[in-house]
């Protein structure tokens, strides 16, 4: 199979199924609330939801959202030759899976119609969102995720200390803005959420991590020990909120929290939340010379 | 046939109701719309708006809804009160709730704010029977404006019109247990 095609399956993959850990996660999950509640009610229907799109192989969700790509080659491969691959892939899969055309020009306020944004130029890929980096395998890697709207848009970020918050420069500071961004965010980007944190860093920086968090597996561990223990504590505390799926009440606010640390400039100090709904779409792609494996 | 404001004013929070009939998407583009032009004022008035952003795919015998799940309603809080009012909207679908602006329009005029589940459009497309007409095409899929014949959708009443919400409840409840965490008093 060539590339192209390869990315059209990994694209349908992503878009018609949820990952067995996050499903597994929420089948955990229902256990946790009273049968005669609406979290209950709520979680049942997801999971029934991700077996009518299984079945039938349509998307999981309306918004199959900006699709962001996070590519592995090896020496010699043209980064250019592998952005168009993903273009013509993207407008492939648009048409036949189909996809929602989310890319919308900002000045002209205008639906491109095949989730590619370009500039004005045509010579940059805005949408979908790519990054390329090389590594000393043989084979590409390929991970895809559908980052939703609503969720995107709850995602947010801190500078501390915090006034506000009463926040310091410390793992205290780090937890309030935290828990205060799940808060403020309540059910409104499709809680059950995992969580991805990136901490110190650039503003930029802070932000592709946190995002970048999301593509781990909710049961994997941080290698890190004290992030480790951090996920886990924050985990337990923001459920203790009970905003509950889809912010209706209920014990499960989040599945999983994802953290990680980055060097920072000694006037800096960035705590970046970003979310992923419950409809976590993100699937891995290894293109060895025609050889594929999606999961 | 039209929700009657009797039945409506019966709803309470908690409900859980399956409905059918005509219901129209529209979200922010169109909501901007709606103010502006009164040319669906015929057709949607007494009507329900369902924030929804579907995806269709266009087949032999027209087009077909595959995923319509709900889009985040807070964004369309800043011009539901003048949508209620100008079109005696008496249902709106939705996920994550609305101000108490809109709560306040919803108990004057007589309308109800249903959650759909968010991100089950797969499962929400099988209640969705017909595409009846699309209004304002060029705003792109996400945004075009769907009339759609719907049975047994499946929905929870979430905002009432006797003014009270699920999302301000557990907002409540979840400001106790945030401040505790954070240590404020």
């Amino acid at each position: 199979m060539n590339l192209g095609k390869a990315i059209v399956e990994l694209y349908k993959k992503t878009a018609i199924s949820i990952p067995a850990d996050v499903e597994s996660s929420l089948k955990n999950s229902l256990k946790r609330e009273k049968k005669s509640s609406l979290a209950y009610y709520t979680i049942s229907n997801i999971l029934k939801n991700i077996e009518v799109a299984r079945d039938g192989s349509l998307p999981v969700c309306q918004d199959t959202g900006v699709p962001m790509f996070y590519v592995k080659v090896p020496v010699g491969v043209s980064h250019p030759r592998i952005r168009q691959s993903i273009v013509n892939a993207t407008r492939k899969a648009t048409k036949s899976i189909p996809l929602r055309p989310n890319a919308v020009n900002v000045l002209e306020e205008r639906n491109t119609g095949d989730n590619i944004g370009f500039d004005k130029g045509k010579s940059e890929v805005q949408q979908p969102i790519i990054y390329i980096e090389q590594w000393g395998k043989s084979s590409i890697k390929i991970e895809l995720m559908l980052k939703g709207g609503g969720s995107e848009n709850i995602g947010t970020q801190y500078k501390l200390p915090d006034k506000k918050l009463k926040a310091n420069r410390d793992l205290e500071g780090i937890k309030k803005c935290i828990i205060d961004a799940v808060f403020k965010a309540q059910g409104k980007g499709c809680s059950p959420y995992i969580l991805g944190v990136a901490i110190g860093g650039s503003k930029d920086l802070v932000s592709m991590e946190s995002k970048k968090q999301l593509l781990r597996k909710i049961d994997d561990v941080n290698e890190d020990e004290k992030l480790a223990k951090l996920e886990k504590w924050l985990k337990v505390k923001i459920n203790s909120l009970g905003i509950g799926p889809l912010g209706l009440g209920g014990k499960v606010t989040v599945l999983g929290v994802k953290m990680k640390a980055l060097h920072r400039h000694p006037a800096s100090f960035f705590v970046d939340v970003s979310f992923m709904c419950w409809a976590c779409r993100r699937g891995t792609l290894i293109y060895n010379r025609g050889d594929i494996k999606l999961s | 046939m039209p929700l009657s404001e009797e039945k409506i004013r019966k709803l309470k929070i908690g409900d859980k109701i399956e409905l059918s009939g005509t219901i129209f998407t529209a979200r922010d583009k169109a909501h901007l719309y709606l103010l502006e032009s009164d040319e669906l004022k015929e057709k949607l008035s007494n009507g329900i708006i369902y924030h929804c952003g579907p995806i269709v795919k266009k087949g032999v015998f027209g087009d077909k809804v595959i995923a319509a799940g709900p889009t985040t309603s807070e964004r369309l809080s800043l011009y539901a009160p003048e949508v209620i009012k100008k079109y005696k909207i008496k249902a709106i679908i939705g996920k994550g709730g609305m101000d108490k602006r809109t709560l306040q329009a919803m108990k004057k005029y007589g309308c109800v704010y249903l959650a759909a589940i968010g991100g089950v459009g797969a499962l929400i497309a099988s209640s969705i029977k017909k595409v009846k007409n699309v209004y304002k095409k060029e705003f792109g899929m996400p945004e075009a404006i769907y009339e759609l014949e719907i049975e047994d959708m499946a929905l929870i009443v979430a905002m009432d019109s006797k003014g009270r919400s699920i999302y301000e409840d557990v907002l409540k409840d979840s400001e106790e247990a945030y401040r505790k965490l954070l240590g404020k008093q």
